[in-house]
C-alpha cells in the first residue's frame, strides 16, 4: 500500500503522517510520499492523507484556501473512485470545506488552542479505516487544535447519525471543544473518506505513550486483503 | 505621543542622536571615525548597532569569562546560535533569547515574534527547529495587568509555535512582584542539522549576490532594538506599541521549508536572519564576520509601503525575513525555490572587498560606513559595581507565621511559582514532529527522540530570580546546577549551555554588581560541569520607575541520553521505596516559604559544587540503568513539595520521615520540610534497586515508602499530613486565579 501525504504551504504534521504510514506498512520509505499541493497526478497511490497543520496560515478560515489547490481536485476524483482518504485535524477541515465530508469545524468553545491526550470511542461507521477497530472500543489518541468543534445543523446531524457516519466520539469527559454529539470524526456516506480532529499519526510509537493510532493507518490495507481485526 | 518621533524628523539637528539613544560621547566618536557628521541614514544605522541590544556594550567584557570550548562544540558564541555534536554526522543547534520589552508593551505580538526570532536564529544555521521552550516571569497573579500579560504571552507563544509546527516541549513560569511592570519572555529553540550542511553567517566571495527573501519590508518595528530593548520602561510606553513587530508564522513556516531546500541544494554561501536592527545588523554582521564589504540598494528591497525612506528600509524590523549570500550562477535557482514556497525574494546587493557598508538608492550612494566602525566600533564600557548593603526588594506576607506544617505544604503547592502550569502548557502543541518522549510538565526535563543519531536529547531551562537576588553568584550556580539536575533525572549528560541574562540598568552600581557576580557564577558552574556556553543573549534595562527586576539569568541546557525508553517517569507505585540522594542541605534562605513569610533577605548559604556534581552523576547513571521508577530534583518548596508533586502525578500518597536528614545536617525541622538548596534528589523504586546507590560517596538515605492516599512527612516534631486530593486541588488552583477575569479584559 502506497500512501500520498498532501503538503500545502503551512502544513505541519505531514512528516508525522509519512512516518505513521511507513510504520503501519512495516517500515520502508517506499510506502509513502509527499504530494505537493500543485500536483494533480495521484496514480500509483493507494491512499491519501490530508495532514494536520495550518495550511495557508488558517487565514480566512481553517482549510478554506487549501480546498482550492490542484491536488485537492485530484483528491476529490480519487475519493469519488472509492480511494481511501484520511483527513487529520487541518485535513479534516480541508475535507469539510471541500464538501467531501459533512459538517464544519468551529472555534473551540473555550477559544483557546488545546493539546492533550484523550480517549476516543470507535463509532459504528463502515469505513476501511476502522477495519482494525471494534465499535465501542476506546482508544487513546492526542488532540491539538483551536478550531475543532464539530458542528452540523440538526437535519444534517440526523442524517450523519442515522447513516452511521460517526467514526469516533470523544469518550465521556474528554470532549475538549464542545463538538456536537461529542463527534471527533466522521466519514462520507460511502465510508472511504474519514476526517477526525485527533491525531492518530501521533500515536504510532511506544515512546509517545500510545500506539492506538496505528490501526487507523493499517485499516485500508487490511480491507484490501480482505482481512479483519 | 507627546514628543516628536525621532524617526520622522530631527535628522540634521544636533540632538537627534540622543533621541535615538546615543550619548554625546558616542556621537562624537562616530564623527571622529567618519571624519564628518553622519547623515540621517548613517546615524540611524549607528544608533541601532551601537545600542546595548546589538553591541552588548555593558556586558561584552564580562561575557569573556564564560567557558566556550569543549570537544562537542561545533559552533560557539558569535554565530546565530550555538551547536554541539550529537553523533552520526548530526548537530544540535540551540539558543535562548529575550523579548521582554516588546512583550511588556504588547504581550501577544511581543511573545509571538520572540518565538519567531529565536526560530530564525536556528533556521539560519541550516538547522530544522525541533523544539521550543520558554522561560516566563510575571508579577503576582492577583492583578489585572498580570492576567493581561499572561494571557497574551501564552497565546502569542502558542500562536507562533503551533502554527509553525514546532513543538513547545517545556519551560517554566515564575510569578514575583518585581516583574509586574517588566515581564520576562525568554524563548529557547533547539534544532537539528547535518553538521556538514550547516552554514555560517559570514559573507564571502567578492561579486557574490546578496538575496533578501521572506516577508515584505514595512515600517513595523522601526527602532525596536534601540527604543525598546535598550532603555528602561516607563509610564508612556503604550505609545511605543508601533515599534513592536507583528508576527506572521505562516510566512515563517514557508521560510523554514524554503531554507531547508536551499541548503539541501547547496545553493547558499551563507545565511543570516533579520532580527533586531533589520538589514543593518544582518548585512553589517555578515560583512564583518567575513572581512568583506557589502553594497545594499534599498531601491531593490521588496516593500510593503512604497514610500519608505532609505533609513526606514535599513532599520525596519519586519519579521520573517532572511538574507543569503549566493554565487551569481545559482541566483536563478534560489529565486525559483523562493517562488515555489510563495515567498518574496530579490537580489538587493553584492559582496565587495571594500570593507565598507554602502547604501544605495537606485544606484546612487545615500550612506557609506566602514564595517569595522559600525559593527566593532562601539565603545565597551566597564561597569562600576557596588554591592548593595541591604535587601533592596520588597517583602510581602502571604502566609501567617503561625501556620501549621500541613497548611504551609498546601500554601506552597498553591503558590503561583510552584503550582501546576498545565493550563499554559496545554495551549502549546508539544508533540508535532514525532520526537517528544516527555511532554511539557511531565518530567523535569523534556526528552526528544533523535533517531538520526540513535539516541535522545534532553532539554531544560531554569532560573530562579529570587534566589539570584539573594546572592547573584550562588543563585546563578544553583540555576545551572538545577538544569543539570533536571537532565540527570531523565538520564542525560550536559553537552552545552545557552543563557539569557535578564538584568536591570547596568549603569546603576547595584545592578552592575548583580550582573558581574552572576556571570562569575555561571562561568564557575559551567566549568565544573564541563558544559561549555555556546551562545546566549543579554537583556538589560529591565526596570521601571518601581525599580529593577530580580536579576534573572536563565540557563538553557541540552544533554544527551542513550535510550529514551529508560527515562524515568513521574509515576511511582504503591510499595515503592523513597530515597533522598545528594548533599542537599536545606535552608529557608531565599526559599518559596521565606518569600511567603515576607522574610526575604540578602544572602544564600554557600554550597560546594563538586558534591552536587557527584550526586548528579550518580542519579544519571541510576536512571540510565533503568532501575529507577521515578526521579526528581528537590527545588522550589523543598522536599515536601517534591514529594507532593510525585504523589499528585501518580494519585498515590507516601509516608516519609526526614530524621536521617536531621541527623546528618544542622538544619531545623522546618528547614528539612520546606528548605531549599542545590543537590537534592528524590528517587523512588524497588528498595533493592535504590540501595545500590548507597556507599558510593554520595549522601543517601531511605526516607519512606509510597503508600495510601495521604502525603505524610515527618521531621522531628513537625508533621505534614494532607490528602493527595487536597494537594492536587491546591496544585491545580492557579488556572482559576489567572483566568478569573479573562472575559472582562478590555486591553
Amino acid at each position: 500500500m502506497t500512501w500520498g501525504v498532501l503538503q500545502f504551504p503551512g502544513s505541519c504534521d505531514e512528516r508525522d503522517a509519512l512516518n505513521a504510514c511507513q510504520i503501519a506498512g512495516g517500515g520502508g520509505p517506499d510506502q509513502a510520499r509527499l504530494v505537493w499541493h500543485e500536483e494533480t497526478d495521484l496514480s500509483g497511490l493507494d491512499g491519501i492523507v490530508v495532514p494536520g497543520g495550518f495550511s495557508y496560515g488558517d487565514y480566512l478560515r481553517a482549510g478554506a484556501i487549501a480546498r482550492f489547490s490542484p491536488a485537492m481536485t485530484a483528491v476529490a476524483d480519487f475519493a469519488a473512485a472509492g480511494g481511501p482518504v484520511l483527513g487529520i485535524c487541518n485535513g479534516f477541515q480541508v475535507l469539510c470545506e471541500s464538501g467531501l465530508l459533512p459538517g464544519a469545524l468551529l472555534t473551540n468553545e473555550r477559544t483557546r488552542f488545546i493539546c492533550r491526550q484523550g480517549d476516543l470511542v470507535v463509532g459504528e461507521a463502515d469505513s476501511p479505516f476502522l477495519t482494525g477497530l471494534e465499535a465501542d472500543q476506546t482508544i487513546s489518541i492526542p488532540f491539538k487544535h483551536q478550531s475543532g468543534r464539530f458542528f452540523a445543523p440538526p437535519e444534517l446531524l440526523d442524517r450523519i447519525e442515522s447513516n452511521n457516519q460517526v467514526a469516533f466520539r470523544y469518550a465521556p469527559g474528554h470532549n475538549p471543544n464542545g463538538s456536537v454529539n461529542d463527534i471527533a470524526g466522521v466519514t462520507n456516506e460511502a465510508g472511504n473518506v474519514l476526517g477526525l480532529m485527533p491525531h492518530p499519526e501521533h500515536a504510532v510509537e511506544a515512546f509517545s505513550g500510545s500506539t492506538d493510532g496505528l490501526a487507523i493507518f493499517q485499516g485500508p490495507a487490511l480491507t484490501a486483503t480482505g482481512g479483519a481485526a | 505621543m507627546s514628543e516628536p518621533s525621532p524617526h520622522r524628523e530631527g535628522f540634521g539637528v544636533k540632538s537627534a542622536h540622543r533621541a535615538l539613544g546615543l550619548t554625546d560621547h558616542e556621537f562624537e566618536l562616530i564623527c571622529e571615525k567618519m571624519g564628518r557628521e553622519p547623515n540621517g541614514v548613517e546615524l540611524a544605522m549607528f544608533s541601532l548597532l551601537w545600542s546595548e541590544h546589538c553591541a552588548y556594550k555593558h556586558s561584552k567584557k564580562l561575557l569573556g569569562k564564560l567557558p566556550t570550548e569543549g570537544p562537542r562544540v561545533v559552533m560557539g558564541p558569535g554565530e546565530n546560535a550555538g551547536a554541539v555534536d550529537i553523533g552520526n554526522g548530526y548537530s544540535i543547534a540551540f539558543k535562548v533569547e529575550s523579548h521582554n520589552h516588546p512583550s511588556a508593551v504588547e504581550p501577544f505580538q511581543g511573545a509571538a515574534t520572540g518565538v519567531g526570532g529565536i526560530l530564525r536564529d536556528v533556521i539560519a544555521l541550516g538547522a530544522r527547529p525541533i523544539a521550543l521552550l520558554d522561560s516566563l516571569r510575571f508579577g503576582e497573579p492577583d492583578t489585572e495587568r498580570t492576567h493581561y500579560l499572561v494571557d497574551g504571552v501564552v497565546r502569542g507563544i502558542g500562536h507562533y509555535g503551533n502554527s509553525m509546527g514546532i513543538p513547545t516541549v517545556g519551560g517554566e513560569i515564575y510569578f514575583e512582584p518585581p516583574y509586574e511592570q517588566n515581564p520576562l519572555v525568554n524563548a529557547m529553540c533547539v534544532g537539528i542539522a547535518r553538521t556538514d550542511e550547516m552554514v555560517r553567517a559570514a559573507a564571502a566571495g567578492t561579486g557574490n549576490k546578496v538575496v533578501l527573501f521572506g516577508s515584505l519590508t514595512g515600517r513595523d518595528g522601526i527602532g525596536g532594538a534601540s527604543v525598546l530593548a535598550s532603555a528602561e520602561l516607563d509610564e508612556g510606553d503604550d505609545a511605543k506599541r508601533p515599534t513592536v513587530q507583528i508576527g506572521d508564522p505562516f510566512e515563517e513556516a514557508k521560510l523554514l521549508e524554503c531554507c531547508q531546500e536551499l541548503l539541501a541544494g547547496d545553493l547558499l554561501v551563507s545565511l543570516q536572519d533579520l532580527g533586531a536592527a533589520g538589514l543593518t545588523s544582518s548585512a553589517g554582521e555578515m560583512a564583518s564576520a567575513g572581512n568583506t564589504g557589502i553594497d545594499i540598494d534599498v531601491g531593490l528591497v521588496p516593500l510593503r509601503e512604497a514610500d519608505m525612506e532609505p533609513f526606514e528600509i535599513m532599520v525596519s524590523e519586519s519579521q520573517e525575513r532572511m538574507l543569503a549570500v549566493v554565487e551569481p550562477s545559482k541566483v536563478d535557482q534560489v529565486l525559483a525555490l523562493c517562488t515555489k514556497w510563495q515567498t518574496a525574494s530579490a537580489v538587493i546587493g553584492e559582496v565587495t572587498d571594500s570593507g565598507t557598508f554602502r547604501i544605495l538608492k537606485n544606484g546612487e550612494t545615500v550612506g557609506e560606513i566602514e564595517i569595522d566602525d559600525l559593527v566593532d566600533g562601539c565603545p565597551l564600557y566597564d561597569l562600576e559595581p557596588e554591592e548593595p548593603t541591604d535587601w533592596t526588594y520588597q517583602n510581602r506576607v502571604s502566609i501567617e507565621s503561625d501556620a501549621g506544617p500541613s497548611d504551609i505544604a498546601l500554601a506552597l503547592l498553591a503558590s503561583p511559582s510552584v503550582a501546576s502550569k498545565r493550563w499554559a502548557f496545554e495551549q502549546y502543541d508539544s508533540i508535532v514532529g514525532s520526537r517528544t518522549v516527555h511532554r511539557a510538565g511531565v518530567a523535569d526535563a523534556s526528552v526528544l527522540d533523535i533517531p538520526e543519531s540513535n539516541r535522545a536529547i534532553a532539554v531544560a531551562i531554569d532560573g530562579n530570580g529570587r534566589r539570584v537576588a539573594c546572592d547573584p553568584f550562588q543563585g546563578t550556580i544553583e540555576a545551572t546546577l538545577e538544569c543539570a539536575a533536571n537532565l540527570a533525572v531523565v538520564g542525560a549528560e550536559p553537552l552545552g549551555v545557552t543563557n539569557c541574562l535578564n538584568f536591570g540598568n547596568p549603569e546603576k552600581p547595584g545592578v552592575a554588581w548583580q550582573l558581574g557576580r552572576a556571570i562569575d557564577g555561571l562561568a564557575e558552574a559551567c566549568r565544573a560541569l564541563e558544559a561549555p556556553v555556546v551562545g546566549g543573549n543579554v537583556s538589560l534595562y529591565n526596570e521601571t520607575p518601581q525599580g529593577p527586576i530580580y536579576p534573572t539569568p536563565v540557563v538553557g541546557m541540552v544533554g544527551e541520553l542513550p535510550d529514551p525508553a529508560k527515562v524515568a517517569g513521574e509515576n511511582w507505585r504503591e510499595g515503592d521505596s523513597i530515597a533522598l540522594v545528594g548533599p542537599f542541605d536545606p535552608s529557608l534562605a531565599g526559599s518559596e516559604l521565606e518569600k511567603q513569610l515576607g522574610q526575604l533577605g540578602k544572602g544564600l548559604p554557600v554550597r560546594e559544587i563538586t558534591p552536587v556534581k557527584q550526586a548528579i552523576e550518580l542519579v544519571r547513571e541510576a536512571v540510565r540503568s533503568g532501575g529507577i521508577r521515578t526521579a526528581t530534583d528537590v527545588s522550589d518548596g523543598g522536599v515536601t513539595t517534591a514529594l507532593a508533586e510525585l504523589a499528585i502525578a501518580s494519585g498515590t500518597g507516601c509516608e516519609t520521615n526526614l530524621a536521617p536528614v536531621l541527623a546528618r545536617r544542622e538544619c531545623s525541622d522546618e528547614d528539612a520540610l520546606f528548605g531549599e538548596g542545590p543537590g537534592g534528589f528524590i528517587l523512588a523504586g524497588e528498595k533493592s534497586e535504590l540501595e545500590k546507590l548507597g556507599g558510593q560517596g554520595v549522601d543517601f538515605e531511605l526516607i519512606g515508602e509510597v503508600t495510601g492516599n495521604e502525603i505524610i512527612t515527618n521531621a522531628g516534631s513537625l508533621k505534614v499530613e494532607v490528602l493527595v486530593e487536597e494537594a492536587e486541588a491546591a496544585f491545580d488552583s492557579l488556572e482559576d486565579r489567572i483566568e478569573s477575569d479573562q472575559a472582562g479584559l478590555t486591553h
